[in-house]
């Protein structure tokens, strides 16, 4: 019995996975609000409210990267409704303009990885890094909820 | 009984007759200003003051020419899709013939205040002269001697593409008799002038609530529900509550930053719409900004509609 019980969690574990990698509007959105949280923290960084923090920095620019290079296979075309989701049909009519911001930002966020040693570093390289945020969610991007 | 008949008949036709001429009295643009009323306010537009109410008028989204970045080139066109057609925002570049170069101040300022074209003509309220008529009259002016200084862009828009009634630009005279509120904006003594100037900015050139403010049946802003979030007209997702949800907690900091990056709270940066509104917003000074999160702060809360998509 505790045998079975296992194997059917276990099951069930597994199918969660699958069900969790094959629900890209919720594997986006994830990331997106991972990035947001992340980029809040840069932001008031960049505007003194709270202290600089070399460590944080770069953690919140992993998290930047991993969003900004995972993000661009997570639109396919079964995914433009429900969930949710916030993206707009833009999305799928201009596929290679999107893309290309995500590439763009991934670059500019790789740029500030490997440029950051200390806080002028930062405020020199910060600027770039937000600029990608608000031309992409003016395009592509409509709040929903 | 003929006669009965013929005698109802006749009261009928009567009846269509006199409906259809107070139509068309009520339906008669009425411009807010004669030229001899508008000289007689005798202002000079001050072009440097007139940018600071361009901005916040927000007139590049929908005037600026498509695909290009200027937002002081104001050639028209782009296409603005509404449950009621399309409309194709005109030319108002000072260009003298394709544009509003040739326009006399006072019939800028009549389309401005009161929705009327050139011409004497209705203007669709896409335009939106419902929260424009609440600009001052030295505002106008202002923005009249900027948009003046601004580059002739050759070209027209296509005309618009309106369904049936509106079709007929009269029929827009009885949505002004209806729903138009010609009244202007008196400031309120009971509250601080930075409150006034806030509601000012949202109220009237910013005209927050064309997008904001939830509408009804005939495209009128719900004045009940003022600025408590939207559908937005073009049918893709909604414009954000300011009465309800989290901007609730939202502090004036945080409102003046929104306005000023669009970094939010949960940081989130604006999008859509928005971010054309930040961008302009952020050439106001500060203290216009944060006029405006006070008057937003001082709006009472209210629950989420009830016919709002979840």
């Amino acid at each position: 019995m505790k045998r079975l019980v296992t194997v059917v969690l276990a099951l069930a574990c597994g199918l969660g996975a699958v069900w969790a990698a094959t629900d890209p509007i919720a594997e986006r959105r994830a990331l997106m609000k991972h990035d947001g949280e992340a980029a809040k923290k840069l932001f008031d960084m960049s505007k003194g409210s709270i202290p600089f923090d070399l460590a944080a920095v770069k953690e919140s620019l992993a998290t930047l990267n991993d969003g900004a290079t995972k993000s661009p296979a997570l639109f396919p075309d079964n995914s433009k409704t429900g969930g949710g989701t916030a993206a707009l049909p833009a999305i799928w009519q201009n596929k290679a303009d999107f893309d290309a911001r995500f590439a763009q930002f991934a670059k500019d966020v790789q740029a500030a990885q490997a440029g950051i040693v200390d806080e002028a570093t930062f405020k020199k390289f910060a600027p770039t890094v937000f600029q990608n945020c608000g031309g992409c969610h003016q395009l592509y991007k409509a709040k929903s909820g | 009984m003929k006669r009965l008949v013929l005698v109802l008949a006749l009261m009928l036709a009567l009846s269509a007759v006199a409906g259809g001429a107070l139509a068309w009295v009520l339906s008669a643009p009425k411009p807010r200003f004669s030229a001899a009323e508008w000289a007689a306010l005798g202002l000079k537009g001050d072009a440097a003051a007139g940018r600071l109410v361009f901005y916040p008028g927000g007139c590049e989204s929908c005037h600026q020419s498509p695909g290009q970045d200027d937002p002081l080139r104001l050639g028209g066109g782009l296409e603005l899709k509404t449950p009621f057609g399309s409309f194709y925002p005109q030319n108002i570049s000072s260009d003298p013939v394709d544009g509003i170069g040739g326009w006399a101040d006072v019939d800028i300022a009549n389309a401005l205040l009161s929705g009327v074209g050139r011409d004497g003509q209705h203007l669709y309220p896409a335009f939106p002269y419902p929260s424009y008529q609440r600009m001052t009259p030295g505002d106008v002016a202002d923005l009249i001697a900027f948009l003046r200084t601004l580059p002739g862009v050759h070209g027209r828009a296509p005309p618009d593409n309106v369904m049936f009634p509106f079709s007929f630009r009269r029929a827009v005279g009885l949505w002004k008799f209806l729903f138009f509120d010609n009244a202007g904006l008196r400031p309120d003594p009971s509250q601080s002038e930075q409150w006034n100037r806030g509601r000012y900015l949202v109220e009237g050139p910013g005209h927050c609530g064309e997008c904001h403010s939830p509408r009804g049946f005939l495209g009128e802003t719900d004045s009940s529900r003022a600025l408590a979030g939207a559908a937005m007209p073009d049918g893709h997702g909604k414009s954000g509550s300011l009465r309800s949800g989290d901007f609730l907690s939202w502090t004036d900091a945080d409102i003046v930053e929104a306005l000023t990056s669009g970094f939010t709270p949960a940081g989130d940066v604006l999008g859509g719409g928005m971010t054309a509104v930040v961008r302009n917003l952020a050439e106001l000074p500060e203290p216009d900004r944060l006029a405006i999160a006070v008057y937003l702060k001082s709006l009472p809360p209210l629950g989420p509609s009830a016919t709002a998509k979840p």
